[in-house]
C-alpha cells in the first residue's frame, strides 16, 4: 500500500516507533502489582492438594491468630452473600470457594488477608482443612462412560459428565461423500491442554470506598468493561451498582486469552475489599498461574478425508470430544459453544464436510479459553493442515501440490464455505507461491533427497491456514447477550490535538501507537499529537475488548469512522471558514481546498480551532465523534507457511533450521508492529508444537504446573523467524485490514509437525501428536531401528 | 522474625533500611524502595523479569534475600538512563521493537547491558545464550537480538544513534 501521509504525520504503513515504549524502556510501566494504595491489605490463596474431595472442615485458628492476619474467608463466608458460585461466559458455573467439594488440584478453597503478602503467606500455611478423597476422574473418554462417577452433584438434574454436543455441515452428505470417496484418510490427533503464561500473571486491587459504596478494581482484564458489567449482574443482589462500579485495566503484561475469564480471585479480592472496607491486593504466582487459570485447547479430535485418485479433495469429518475440566468456562461468544472450529475447512474448495463436537467434565482446572487464538481457530486449523499432509502422503502427492491442486482460487471470493461462513477475501496460490519461491522449496526438496540417501533426517512442512477473526457482527455473536460491537471516540482539542478512546484494551499489542496512526491517516493530525487511552470504564466507550485479534477489526474500524464523521463536520466549518460551498471542497493532506484553487485551503488544525472559536451559526461547537462499530463479517486473514527441521537420530531432538511465514492480513497499519506480531506468534505456535503441555496423573496431579516442568521458549532454541507478505484488502473493513495477532501461532504448529513427519514418512511415520519432544521422536527413531 | 539493618548501594545511591530476614530482594526493590521497574514473573528463577545487577552480576532478584544485598551495589532498569539520556540498550529496545507488553523488558535490558560490558562485539548466538535465563512471550526474541546489536554497535561508535531525551 502506499504511503498516503508524511513520516511528520505516520498514518498507516509507516513503522512508527512504539509510543508506550518510552514508559516501558524506563522501568516506569504501571502494572497492577505496581499499584499501592493507602491501607492497602494482601489476599493470598489456600489451594486443594486433592483433585476431588469432600471438605469436612477448615480451621482457621491458627491462621487467624497469627498478628497481622485479618480474615479468613471461606465458602461459607461467601454463601452467606450467595457469592460462592459465579456463571461463567458459557452459562455454565464455578465455584468462588467451595462449600462442600473441591473439583481438581490447586482450587482455590480459602483466603487468608492480611497486612503484608509474607503473613498473608504464612495464614495460608496455618490453615488447616481436613478432606475426604472422591473418586477421580481425569480421561474425558472415561468421563462419558456409563457409570463414571458423576461430578456435577452440585446440578441436581445431571446425571452424567456430557456440557454439550455440538455440530455443524451436513452429515448424510458428508456420509455419502465418504462412502463414494477413492481415497480415505483417518488419523487420531489431540492437542493438549497448555496454557498462555503471560510473563505477567493475574491479579488485582480491589478498593471499596464504604463511604460513597464505589468501588474501583484494577485488574489484569482484557476486557474491562464487559466484567463491569458482569459484577454488576453477579453482585447486583449486594448492592453493587454498574455506575458504581469502575474497572481499570492498568498495563498488561501480555493477555493471549488467559486475561479474559473471571478468577475466583478477583471476586474474592472484591468481596474482601468490601467486607473489610480496605484495598485489598491480589497477586498470583506462576504456580497458581499455571495450575489454576483456564488452560487452552484439550481437544481430542479425529479428522477423515476423502478424496479422488488425483487429489482432489471431496470431503472432510471431523470428531471432537473437548475436556472442559470441572466447569465449561470457555470464553467464546455464546452461540458457539466450540467457537469457530467450523473454519475447519481451512483453505481449501471442499463440497462436503461435517463436523461435531461433544464436551466432558473432568477433574481438571475449568476453561477452553483460546491461546492467543480467535475461538478454536488453532484446534481447527491444526486438524486440517495435518489430515491434507496424511492425504498427501496416501496419495504419494508433493503436499505443496495437493493444496495447490485444492486451494479457493482468487476468483471465487467471496467464497461461501460449506459450514456456512463468507470469506472476505484472499489469494491462497500466491502466498504459497512467494513462500516456495523464497525458501527455495524445490532446492530444499533436492537436499533432502540426498539426506536422506545419506541416513540423514530432514524435513519440509507446508502449513496455508485460513483464520477468522475480528468478532463480531451482532447478528451473530455475543457474550452473554452483548453484541460484539467495539467502540472509538474521537475528541478534536482547539489547537489540533487529539485525545482517542477505545472499547479495547492493549496487553503489549501496541494499540497506542497503531490507532494513533489510523487517527493521523484519516485527519493528517500527526499521530504523535494523538493521545491514545483504553482500559477505563469509567473514560472509556464501551467495548468488548482485545482478544480473538478483533481489536483492529472491529475498534480499528471504529476508529477510522469515527473519524471520518469528524471529516464531515470539518467539512462544514471549512466550507464556511473558506465561504465555499461543500461540494466545491476537496480533501487532502489534512486540509480541505476548493477544487482548482488548492491556495485557498484550511487545514485540520485551523478547522479545530474554528470549531471551539469561530464555528457557523446553528453549528453546535466542538469537534468530536463517537463510533460503535458493528463489523458486516468477520476477516479473514491467512498465509502459508514452511518449516525446515533437521532430526538428531542420537537424541532425538528437533531442530527447526528455517521458518519462513508469509502473511497476508490486508492492509497493514505499521509494519514494524505487524512483524512483531508475527515474531511472537510464530514463538507461540512452536512452543506448543515441541514444548509445552499440561497433563495430570490418574489421580489428578499436575505436571506442567510450574516453569520447571511447564517450557516456555527460551530465546536458544526459537529459530531466527523469515517472514514476508501478500497483501489482500478486507473488501468490507473501512480501511481493508484484517485482524493479525494470532496468524502465526494458528499457523504454524502445523507447518512444525508436518515438517517432523515429513522427515521421518520414509520410515513410515504418519502422524505425531504434539509437542513433539525429544523423548517422543527418540522412541519412533528407536523402533524404526535408525535411533543412533 | 528477625529484623537486620542492611545498606544497599541502589544506582549509586546508599539505601539503608530494616528488614525482615525472609524479605526477597525484588520485594525489597520494588516495595521498601518503590522501585517498580523490576518485576515478578514466576517463583522459580526461570523467567528472568526480576534480573537486577548485583555488583554489575545479572542476578534474578526473586532468588536473593534483601540481606544479601548489604554492603553491595544494586542497579536496577531505574539505573539505566544518565543525565536525561537513554542508555543505549534501552534506546536499542525502542528502535527495534524489542518489546510488546514489556514485562519482560527491565529484565532484558539489564542482561543486556550485563553483556555489553563483558563483551562490546556479541555474536547472534552469544546474545541468544546470555537472554536464555530471560523469558519474552511476546517477541519471539528475533527483534531482541537487534536490540542488544544495535545497542552494541551505537556503544562501539561511541555515541548513541539517535539522542532520545524527548517522550
Amino acid at each position: 500500500m502506499a504511503l498516503k501521509t508524511t513520516a511528520e504525520v505516520c498514518g498507516m504503513g509507516h513503522s512508527m516507533k512504539r509510543k508506550e515504549d518510552p514508559r516501558f524502556i524506563r522501568g516506569q510501566g504501571h502494572y497492577v502489582d505496581d499499584i499501592k494504595l493507602p491501607g492497602m491489605v494482601h489476599l493470598d490463596i489456600v489451594r486443594s492438594p486433592y483433585a476431588h474431595a469432600k471438605i469436612k472442615a477448615i480451621h482457621t485458628e491458627k491462621a487467624l491468630a497469627i498478628p497481622g492476619v485479618l480474615a479468613v474467608i471461606t465458602g461459607e463466608t461467601l454463601a452467606q452473600f450467595n457469592l460462592h458460585w459465579m456463571p461463567t461466559l458459557m452459562s455454565d458455573t464455578q465455584m468462588v470457594l467451595p462449600v462442600e467439594k473441591v473439583m481438581y488440584q490447586a482450587q482455590e478453597v480459602a483466603a487468608v488477608i492480611a497486612t503484608d503478602r509474607y503473613i498473608a503467606a504464612d495464614g495460608v500455611e496455618a490453615v488447616e482443612v481436613e478432606y475426604e478423597p472422591l473418586p477421580v476422574v481425569v480421561d474425558p473418554r472415561k468421563a462419558l462412560e456409563p457409570g463414571a462417577p458423576v461430578l456435577r452433584t452440585d446440578k441436581k438434574d445431571k446425571h452424567d459428565n456430557h456440557i454439550f454436543h455440538w455440530e455443524a455441515g451436513d452429515r448424510a452428505a458428508t456420509e455419502r461423500a465418504f462412502a463414494e470417496a477413492e481415497v480415505k484418510v483417518k488419523e487420531d490427533i489431540y492437542i493438549p491442554r497448555i496454557h498462555v503464561a503471560s510473563i505477567e500473571t493475574c491479579g488485582c486491587v480491589a478498593d471499596f470506598d464504604r463511604a460513597m459504596g464505589h468501588l474501583t478494581v484494577y485488574m489484569t482484564t482484557q476486557a474491562p468493561h464487559a466484567i463491569r458489567t458482569v459484577f454488576a449482574l453477579v453482585a447486583g443482589h449486594v448492592g453493587l451498582s454498574e455506575e458504581k462500579i469502575r474497572i481499570v485495566s492498568p498495563d498488561i503484561g501480555g493477555g493471549f486469552g488467559g486475561k479474559v475469564p473471571v478468577y475466583p480471585g478477583y471476586v474474592i479480592a472484591v468481596a474482601a475489599s468490601v467486607v473489610l472496607g480496605k484495598p485489598v491486593k491480589w497477586i498470583e504466582d506462576r504456580m497458581e498461574n499455571l495450575q489454576a487459570d483456564s488452560f487452552a485447547r484439550d481437544y481430542h479430535m479425529t479428522a477423515e478425508l476423502a478424496a479422488k485418485r488425483d487429489g482432489t479433495m471431496t470431503a472432510l469429518r471431523i470428531k471432537t470430544l473437548a475436556d472442559h475440566g470441572y466447569a465449561d468456562a470457555a470464553a467464546n461468544p455464546s452461540k458457539f459453544p466450540a467457537g469457530l472450529f467450523s473454519i475447519c475447512t481451512g483453505s481449501y474448495d471442499l463440497k462436503h464436510a461435517f463436523t461435531e463436537v461433544d464436551a466432558a467434565y473432568t477433574n481438571k482446572p475449568p476453561g477452553g479459553i483460546a491461546y492467543r487464538c480467535s475461538f478454536r481457530v488453532t484446534e481447527a486449523v491444526h486438524a486440517i493442515e495435518r489430515i491434507t499432509d496424511v492425504l498427501a502422503q496416501e496419495l504419494a502427492m508433493d503436499p505443496a501440490a495437493l493444496r495447490m491442486k485444492n486451494f479457493i482460487q482468487p476468483d471465487q471470493f467471496p467464497y461461501k464455505s460449506v459450514l456456512g461462513w463468507e470469506y472476505d477475501s484472499g489469494n491462497y496460490p500466491a502466498a504459497l507461491a512467494l513462500a516456495m519461491k523464497t525458501i527455495g522449496y524445490d532446492e530444499l526438496r533436492r537436499e533432502q533427497a540426498e539426506k536422506r540417501q545419506r541416513g540423514e533426517l530432514m524435513g519440509i512442512g507446508i502449513s496455508s491456514f485460513t483464520e477468522i477473526v475480528g468478532a463480531g457482527p451482532s447478528k451473530d455473536f455475543d457474550i452473554l447477550g452483548i453484541k460484539m460491537f467495539d467502540s472509538a471516540e474521537i475528541r478534536i482539542h482547539p489547537t489540533g490535538k487529539v485525545i482517542a478512546r477505545f472499547g479495547t484494551k492493549s496487553q503489549g499489542q501496541g494499540h497506542e501507537t497503531t490507532y494513533a496512526q489510523i487517527v493521523a491517516e484519516e485527519l493528517g493530525i500527526p499521530a504523535a499529537h494523538v493521545q491514545v487511552e483504553e482500559g477505563d470504564t469509567d473514560t472509556a466507550p464501551y467495548g468488548l475488548g482485545t482478544y480473538a485479534s478483533r481489536s483492529t477489526p472491529t475498534s480499528g474500524a471504529a476508529c477510522a469512522v469515527a473519524a471520518r464523521k469528524i471529516r464531515e463536520k470539518a467539512k462544514k466549518i471549512a466550507a464556511y471558514l473558506l465561504e465555499a460551498s461543500e461540494e466545491d471542497l476537496e480533501w487532502e493532506n489534512g486540509k480541505f481546498f476548493v477544487k482548482g484553487a488548492p491556495q485557498k485551503a484550511k487545514t485540520i488544525q485551523e478547522i479545530a480551532f474554528a470549531a471551539y472559536t469561530n464555528h457557523p451559526p446553528g453549528m453546535e461547537a466542538g469537534l468530536e465523534a463517537v463510533d460503535y462499530y458493528d463489523p458486516p463479517n468477520l476477516t479473514f486473514p491467512f498465509g502459508s507457511y514452511i518449516c525446515v527441521v533437521d532430526i538428531d537420530r542420537g537424541t532425538g531432538a528437533v531442530k527447526i533450521r528455517r521458518f519462513l511465514a508469509v502473511d497476508d492480513c490486508g492492509n497493514i497499519i505499521n509494519p514494524m508492529i505487524v512483524d512483531g506480531q508475527i515474531h511472537g506468534g510464530l514463538s507461540m505456535g512452536m512452543a506448543p508444537a515441541l514444548l509445552e503441555e499440561i497433563s495430570y496423573d490418574e489421580n489428578g496431579n499436575i505436571s506442567g504446573g510450574s516453569f520447571m516442568d511447564y517450557l516456555v521458549p527460551t530465546a536458544m532454541e526459537t529459530p531466527s523467524w523469515e517472514t514476508a507478505k501478500t497483501v489482500t484488502p478486507s473488501p468490507h473493513h473501512p480501511f481493508g485490514a484484517k485482524g493479525v495477532g494470532e496468524s502465526a501461532t494458528v499457523g504454524a504448529p502445523p507447518a512444525i509437525v508436518n515438517a517432523v513427519v515429513d522427515a521421518l514418512a520414509h520410515l513410515g511415520v504418519r502422524h505425531i501428536d504434539i509437542p513433539i519432544t525429544p523423548e517422543k521422536v527418540w522412541n519412533i527413531l528407536k523402533e524404526k531401528g535408525v535411533a543412533e | 522474625m528477625a529484623k537486620h539493618r542492611i545498606r544497599v548501594k541502589v544506582q549509586g545511591t546508599e539505601r539503608e533500611a530494616e528488614v525482615e530476614s525472609r524479605l526477597l530482594l525484588v520485594h525489597f526493590l520494588r516495595e521498601v524502595l518503590g522501585l517498580t521497574g523490576t518485576h515478578i514473573g514466576c517463583d522459580t528463577t526461570h523467567c528472568g523479569a526480576c534480573t537486577v545487577l548485583l555488583d554489575g552480576q545479572p542476578v534474578k532478584s526473586c532468588t536473593v534475600l534483601a540481606v544479601q544485598a548489604d554492603g553491595r551495589e544494586v542497579l536496577t532498569v531505574e539505573g539505566l538512563e544518565r543525565d536525561g539520556k537513554l542508555h543505549p540498550i534501552q534506546d536499542g529496545f525502542w528502535q527495534e521493537h524489542g518489546l510488546q507488553c514489556g514485562f519482560c523488558t527491565p529484565g532484558m535490558l539489564i542482561t543486556g547491558y550485563a553483556l555489553l560490558q563483558r563483551n562490546a562485539n556479541p555474536s547472534e548466538a552469544e546474545i541468544r545464550q546470555a537472554i536464555s535465563g530471560n523469558l519474552c512471550r511476546c517477541t519471539g526474541y528475533v527483534n531482541i537480538v537487534k536490540a542488544v546489536q544495535h545497542a552494541a554497535a551505537a556503544v562501539n561508535a561511541g555515541k548513541q544513534q539517535r539522542p532520545t531525551t524527548a517522550a
